[in-house]
């Protein structure tokens, strides 16, 4: 399996950056930044990180169980985020989640039939004093209202 | 980038290049006396700088305040082994958003900390542990490595002392438990983000089994100015044994929600009404959670205290990461109780039985409440489960869901009671 | 010895080493701490927080299992709060748990029965929706049930610690978490079940005894592993005379709970519909079933007849009999039929390596020194292949005592993964790499050397100098395959020796042919094959000889025979076995299988038949014969009769014989291979047939 340039770079110097010995450190950071290339955690993908990071891929599948980020499945093109946890919720965000379920006809976890939006109801995303908040992508919004989340939604529908 | 308007009532310390121009590049850094306490700490001794962060009173801003200076004075400085430094940048207890602010507009002023501490302990190299959700903060933390590399801040032989010192940047991917210490150095390890058993501590065994000085953004962001202005001074601003300033994230019923850097020992209705202008809609304050959602909550009538970690332990909460919660009188603190243990349901990372199926058995009681269902036994119920978890889980995590469970029910019980009795007169069949 | 530590528990002050953990201590004075995932000997994981205990002057319980002992600590295992505590973790454990105790194999022997048992929680107040999952089969042999499992890391640590495997782990987080296998939605490793008898619960479970029957409708018969040469205790369960399962579970004999897949499940070559019920009698190019009485008369006439004309007898006894049944065997055929015409399938030079280490004392490398030794170098043996325990042990010793590991083999071994120094050979290099070795090995200050079939005759004496030259302590250890390889050797089944390794000139009787000599030759009249296949792939020499064969299946040798006699197989015998690190040990009977007898009774009648006087051939009294005139196997009785085993003293003397290198080879087996006796294993089959064992050799 082979990645960009940028991403090959990119892993190379990730591997410098533990001690001798240790790259299974590697492991996480690689994992994320190549699903957001490939789009998923692929079997393929866990084989190919398990042997650049000198690991089994078993405790590559591991890892991927464990932490939220990482997805087995594709997301869709914008994967859109909100939190509803305490900070969200006492202004809104539960509702915002809804609003975001209603307009997108998906749920948590769900990806739009034509694979542009998915949705999440995520926990704490440390915007909480400028709550709601939602990402999309990695890209934080801040208080953000229905009206607001309309909005987003319809530019990132247009540029398509 | 600054998401909400300054305070004239905020001490800025830590934040005082926050709304520079260009305030995380190495020019501003260096244009307002950037890295000049690295300069100072290199005629410093390591026992002299540890000496001086004890004498500042900084506390850890990671959540359990424990003494920065004493934490490094544990690591054994002459074990054969190479030491290393690690950052604590998961920040995902609800209610905090600070580390993000710090990182974003002062990262030299973290990477300055982090050297500092590298000094005082003969450390080689560090890590800055990120959360994956802040990309954009790993890609600036990037930069200004890469620009402290370039002016000979990082690397080999800095600024000609002969002193080695590599950083990088390292990317969680959504755990919140990975913000324990324990569970960071696995994940940094590359493994599930399960802790350890302690001890030992980090400071004897850390990242990579090697001796560790770990602490969160906040604190090493303390630490540049500690060394520049003096450890008195920096105590001088805080409260006895609470040294310095902190960054207070208020969210939730104010009007005014935001992060500001205040005194330690700022008081807590002050900081909800003059510096963030007063519960919302002019409602009445109902509760305070007073440090990130892991803290046993306040009742109104119990918020006029002031915000350090010792007058928080008198009044049996906590000052945690510094998330100050502020709920009015609309709160449905059914549901806020429900939201928070769902939090921690989802976030428990399985190890250890009482937390793994107390969260799990919780969340269901207390959905079951909040739908009305259920009677006052199940109210006993959950504050003895919860009881029944504190203390007895593996780390930490187990007790973060209990308390603010228990000081919910405990202190509100009318309104899960009020919930039950309005279910049931709603119902179209007499329970008799 | 390290520092003492003083301590109270439960009021009982207590002296222990330092670095003891509290959970242990309070063993040695008899108070049991309950837990589930603290299992001596594998990592440490407090996950379980059963073993929550009270110290005075800690503000919260503390986990018994991780706390070391301090001095002056007070502790308290079953205080009110520890009561509590105990009784709330099992609540809580039970919430998602499926409790279908009635049809859950573990049922009766499950830990997870016993505690709610002892410590509470037998009435619930949950009353919520339990998280549910499928069961999954991940292989032939291992089903996995989550919503047992209580998460106690047991069988991922066993199979990553213990085995060096490491196909087992954790996947999701939080109340989702569960055990995953290393494929995905299979497991490809050593299938060895050691995962499945280590569980506490019910979650994982084996293949071979799925809803088969309740563990105490059993009967449990612990005995010695016939498979290979290491000597693995297994405690078989008994059932109509079948055997349904295999298990160490009580962690008794040398191998605490260590069985491979061998040990634990292919015994099923026991209840094997081919097993022979009776002597049959070759009638043109036909086998016809025949009564006993009819064959031993036969066998017995034909061998008084060729006796008296002085003609020429070849036997050939198995290393899976037992040693009073190879002590008769060699006496029948000196005494009896006045031969030295005696040898087995030779599989390592146990011979040479007592030659040349004679007038040394304590050089024989014990069972015990593979967990203590300081380091250790294996020569030309895939070592968890072949000798599965041996290389359990030898982890271990790694794992508690970081023992450096050197191998020299010929290709990829799973001790590569410890190992210190991994060199690759091509045959006949071996020496010349140990050489390399010699300063590292020096340093270490102890070395124990085990090597396989490829040091023979001058290699051994060549390795011996070699290992002497060091300096330092050195032992030895020569492999040999199977269950009482060791035995035979020990018992003179070779033509040169007598028991004991004294020189069979001393019987006066000509030097006798070995098993190559005895098969090609044309003259042979009577050939006589006990539990053994020389002829599976060749045909006898001369189709004048009389063979006799003792087999529990018609196996290619047996095709040949004149008279087939069918014997009992280890499982179904008492007697003794001694393993390849020469501890004797006791074979105890558990099924029966009708129409067979045991070999040694076989000998008996034939030998009443011929009229010779040869001994009592109860087992208990050869094997008093074999203890009074074997040198070495003076062993005392009792530790034997209790289950135990017992070493048989290391030979320091001369053994001036021709060793005959070319005739010692060892089979190969494999994990999953056993001589004939896999073959008539389904689950080994099975198992060969799943995709990708773990190595090859
Ligand atoms: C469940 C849990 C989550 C935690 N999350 C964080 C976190 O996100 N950021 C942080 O700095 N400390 C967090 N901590 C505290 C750390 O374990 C540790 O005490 C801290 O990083 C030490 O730094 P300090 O001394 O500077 O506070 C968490 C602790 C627990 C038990
Ligand atoms: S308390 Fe136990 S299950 Fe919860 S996060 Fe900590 S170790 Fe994991
Ligand atoms: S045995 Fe101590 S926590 Fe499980």
């Amino acid at each position: 399996m082979t990645f960009s340039p940028k991403l090959e770079e990119k892993f190379a110097a990730l591997l410098t950056h533990y001690p001798e010995g240790r790259q299974r450190a590697a492991l996480i950071p690689m994992l994320l930044y190549a699903q957001d290339e490939v789009g998923a955690i692929t079997p393929e993908l866990v084989e190919e990180v398990a042997k650049r990071c000198g690991v089994t891929p078993l405790q590559v599948d591991e890892v991927v169980g464990y932490y939220s980020m990482l997805h087995r499945k594709p997301l869709g093109k914008y994967h859109i985020q909100v939190c509803t946890n305490i900070s969200c919720m006492l202004v809104g965000g539960e509702e915002l989640f809804e609003h975001a379920c209603k307009k997108l006809g998906i749920g948590h976890k769900q990806v739009t039939p034509d694979g542009l939006f998915s949705l999440e109801e995520v926990e704490c995303m440390g915007a909480c004093s400028w709550a709601p908040a939602i990402q999309i992508g990695y890209e934080f919004h801040h208080k953000v209202t229905p009206e607001k989340l309309d909005e987003l939604i319809e530019a990132l529908r247009k540029i398509q | 980038m600054l998401y909400n308007e300054p305070s004239p009532l905020e001490v800025r310390v830590l934040t005082r290049r926050f709304g520079l121009p260009n305030s995380a590049s190495i020019d501003t850094y260096l244009a307002t006396d950037g890295y000049k306490a690295l300069e100072k700490a290199f005629d410093m001794t390591p026992d002299e700088i540890i000496e001086e962060v004890k004498t500042s009173n900084l506390r850890g801003r990671g959540g359990a305040g424990f003494p920065t200076g004493m934490k490094w004075g544990f690591v054994p400085r002459n074990s054969p082994k190479p030491k290393y430094i690690v950052v604590n940048g998961d920040e995902s207890e609800p209610g905090t958003c600070k580390d993000r602010l710090l990182i974003e507009n002062d990262p030299h002023q973290l990477i300055e900390g982090v050297l500092i501490a590298a000094l005082a302990v003969g450390a080689s190299r560090g890590w800055i542990y990120i959360r994956g959700e802040y990309r954009y903060l790993i890609e600036i933390m990037d930069k200004a490595i890469a620009e402290a590399y370039a002016r000979g801040y990082l690397g080999k032989n800095i600024l000609g002392r002969g002193f080695d010192f590599d950083l990088h940047t390292h990317t969680g991917a959504g755990a919140y438990e990975c913000g324990e210490e324990s569970a960071l150095l696995e994940s940094l390890e590359g493994k599930r983000g399960v802790p350890r058993i302690r001890p030992p501590f980090p400071a004897v065994s850390g990242a990579f089994q090697c001796p560790t000085i770990l602490n969160n953004v906040e604190t090493f962001s303390a630490v540049p100015a500690i060394i520049r202005d003096g450890g008195a001074a920096f105590a001088a601003l805080g409260t006895p044994k609470n040294g310095g300033t902190r960054l207070f994230c208020l969210s939730g019923h104010v009007n005014k929600p935001g992060v500001y850097e205040l005194p330690m020992g700022f008081n807590l209705l002050r900081m909800i009404n003059e510096v963030g202008g007063g519960v919302r809609g002019g409602r009445a304050l109902k509760a305070v959670i007073p440090g990130g959602s892991s803290c046993p909550i306040l009742k109104a009538e119990e918020c006029d205290l002031p915000m350090d970690y010792d007058s928080l332990a008198k009044a049996k909460s906590m000052l945690g990461s510094g998330g100050v919660i502020v709920m009015d009188e609309t709160t449905d603190m059914v549901k806020a109780a429900l939201r928070i243990m769902k939090f921690y349901q989802h976030e428990s990372c399985g190890w250890c039985i009482p937390c793994r199926e107390g969260t799990t058995w919780l969340k269901k009681l207390l959905t079951r409440m909040d739908e009305g269902r259920g009677s006052s036994n199940d109210i006993d119920l959950i504050a003895d489960l919860a009881k029944n978890m504190l203390g007895r889980t593996f780390c930490p995590l187990g007790d973060a869901a209990a308390m603010p469970t228990i000081s919910i029910v405990e202190k509100f019980r009318e309104e899960f009671e009020a919930k039950l009795a309005a279910s049931r007169t709603q119902s179209k069949f007499v329970v008799v | 010895m390290a520092d003492l530590i003083n301590l109270t528990i439960d009021g009982k002050a207590i002296q222990v080493p330092a670095g003891t953990l509290v959970i242990d201590a309070a063993k040695k004075v008899g108070i049991e701490i309950p837990a589930f995932c603290y299992y001596e000997g594998l990592s440490l994981q407090a996950a379980c927080r059963m073993c929550l205990v009270e110290v005075e002057k800690a503000p919260k319980l503390l986990a018994a299992c991780t706390l070391p002992v301090a001095e002056g600590m007070v502790v308290h295992t079953d205080s009110p709060a520890v009561q509590k505590a105990r009784k709330y973790t099992l609540e809580f454990l039970l919430t998602n748990h499926p409790l279908d105790c009635p049809v859950c194999d573990k049922g009766g022997e499950c830990e997870l029965q016993d505690m709610v048992f002892r410590y509470g929680a037998g009435e619930s107040r949950f009353t919520e929706v339990k998280q549910h999952v499928d069961e999954k089969q991940w292989s032939p042999i291992v089903f996995y049930d989550a919503p047992r499992c209580i998460l106690c890391y047991r069988c991922v640590r066993i199979c990553n610690e213990g085995m060096g495997v490491g196909a087992l782990g954790i996947t999701n987080r939080g109340v989702t978490a569960e055990i995953t296998p290393s494929h995905g939605d299979h497991l490809e490793c050593d299938e060895c079940g050691m995962c499945i008898d280590i569980c506490p619960v019910g979650a994982l479970t084996s293949g071979t005894y799925r809803y088969k029957t309740r563990p105490w409708e059993m009967q449990h018969v612990g005995t010695i592993c016939t498979h290979c040469s290491n000597g693995c205790k297994t405690t078989l369960g008994v059932r109509n005379n079948q055997i349904v399962r295999a298990n160490n579970r009580d962690r008794s004999g040398i191998n605490g709970e260590f069985l491979c897949i061998k040990g634990r499940y292919a015994f099923d070559f026991n209840n094997h519909p081919d097993r022979l019920q009776s002597p049959l009698m070759r009638v043109g190019s036909q086998f016809e079933p025949i009564s006993w009485a009819q064959a031993l008369e036969i066998v017995s006439k034909k061998f008084q007849e060729v006796r008296e004309r002085n003609g020429k007898f070849g036997i050939i006894g198995s290393n899976h009999t037992t040693n009073e049944e190879n002590y008769y065997l060699q006496k029948f055929a000196r005494q009896g039929l006045g031969t030295n015409n005696i040898d087995h399938r030779r599989t390592g030079d146990v011979v040479s390596l007592i030659d040349a280490l004679s007038g040394a004392s304590g050089k024989l490398a014990q069972f015990s020194d593979l967990y203590s030794t300081k380091a250790a170098l294996v020569i030309s043996s895939d070592l968890s292949q072949q000798h599965p325990l041996l290389a359990f042990q030898l982890r271990a010793n790694y794992r508690h005592h970081q023992m450096k590991m050197y191998a020299v083999t010929p290709g990829p071994v799973r001790e590569d993964k410890y190992a210190a120094r991994s060199i690759r050979v091509e045959p006949g290099g071996e020496l010349q790499a140990v050489e390399s070795l010699r300063d590292e090995l020096k340093a270490n200050g102890e070395l124990l050397v085990i090597f396989g079939d490829a040091i023979k005759g001058e290699g051994v004496r060549k390795l011996v100098s070699f290992g002497e030259s060091l300096g330092i302590p050195v032992k030895y250890l020569a492999l040999v395959d199977y269950s009482n390889s060791r035995g035979a050797l020990d018992m003179g089944m070779v033509p040169e020796l007598l028991p004991g390794y004294r020189p069979a000139s001393e019987n006066g009787l000509e030097p006798g042919l070995n098993m190559n000599e005895m098969l090609a030759a044309p003259d042979l009249d009577v050939l006589w094959v006990v539990g053994e296949n020389p002829l599976e792939n060749r045909a006898p020499a001369s189709d004048r000889t009389f063979i006799v064969v003792q087999d529990m299946f018609l196996t290619e040798t047996a095709q040949y025979a004149s008279i087939v006699l069918p014997s009992a197989s280890a499982y179904e015998k008492t007697g003794t076995v001694t393993n390849v690190t020469g501890e004797v040990q006791r074979l105890k009977r558990g099924p029966k299988t009708m129409g067979a007898k045991p070999d040694l009774e076989i000998f008996g009648l034939i030998a009443k038949g011929m009229g010779l006087n040869l001994g009592t051939w109860t087992p208990d009294a050869v094997f008093e014969e074999i203890r009074q005139t074997v040198r070495g196997y003076n062993v005392p009785l009792p530790v034997i009769a209790t289950g135990g085993a017992a070493q048989t003293a290391p030979v320091n003397g001369r053994v001036p014989v021709q060793v005959r290198p070319e005739l010692i080879r060892s089979a190969g087996d494999t994990l999953y291979t056993s001589g004939s006796l896999g073959r008539y294993s389904k689950t080994l089959s099975a198992v060969v047939e799943a995709p990708g064992a773990l190595y090859k050799p």
